[in-house]
């Protein structure tokens, strides 16, 4: 475990989360989201775990996101915080 | 002094751990969006298995997948060079029930947003009171 790399991306795990919850549009928040999801396989892959790792890839960061894109698009993008 | 600061320092990863758990824990409660409480509830749950995963990686250690595997029946398995891979395995386990939450959560959000045109909380709960 590389102890830069992965204090980088804790770093940008974090501002994505509070920028996910923070910005005042729900497509943005979605895509925040699957950043979210993509950092944290990276997370996973630097911690040796693999099998997690390509789990939240294809599961946390892919059906994730379109769920809630599809969710977006089936309501509105409006909000008040 | 410089002790407890090292003693911070060397444990930063946990620390981050519980600030995004917080920062989950503050969107499930004070944020007024549904979608924004699901995000934060996802939030909450990647932060608990970020911190099991952790748990198990070690120093030095490679990926739980035995080395040498033709004819491994002849060879002595160091467990101690391998990260634990029980954490991992048990996690799997908890991803894959947060993607069903989210469906289910986010499946719920829709009907509500169909019948009271809306998926800010307070406005929901207007309606509701002037039934």
């Amino acid at each position: 475990m590389i102890w830069q790399l992965d204090l980088a991306i804790l770093t940008l795990v974090v501002v994505t989360a509070v920028g996910a919850i923070y910005i005042k549009d729900l497509l943005g928040t979605a895509i925040l989201f699957g950043a979210y999801s993509f950092l944290m396989c990276l997370l996973w892959s630097i911690m040796g775990a693999v099998d997690v790792a390509f789990t939240e890839a294809s599961v946390g960061a892919g059906v994730s996101t379109v769920f809630f894109v599809g969710a977006v698009f089936r309501t509105t993008r409006r909000t008040k915080d | 002094m410089t002790q407890l600061l090292s003693e911070i320092l060397t444990k930063y990863n946990y620390w981050i751990y519980i600030t995004l758990m917080m920062i989950g824990l503050y969107a499930m409660i004070a944020k007024n969006n549904l979608v924004k409480k699901i995000v934060g509830m996802n939030i909450f749950q990647t932060a608990i298995i970020l911190f099991y995963v952790s748990i198990g990686s070690k120093k030095g250690g490679t990926i739980p997948i035995i080395k040498h595997d033709h004819g491994a029946a002849s060879h002595v398995v160091h467990a101690a060079e391998y990260i634990n891979p029980l954490p991992h395995v048990l996690m799997l386990t908890a991803i894959v029930v947060s993607v069903a939450t989210l469906g289910v959560a986010l499946a719920l959000a829709i009907k509500i947003y169909h019948r009271y045109q809306s998926l800010e909380e307070d406005e929901i709960l207007a309606q509701i009171r002037e039934k």
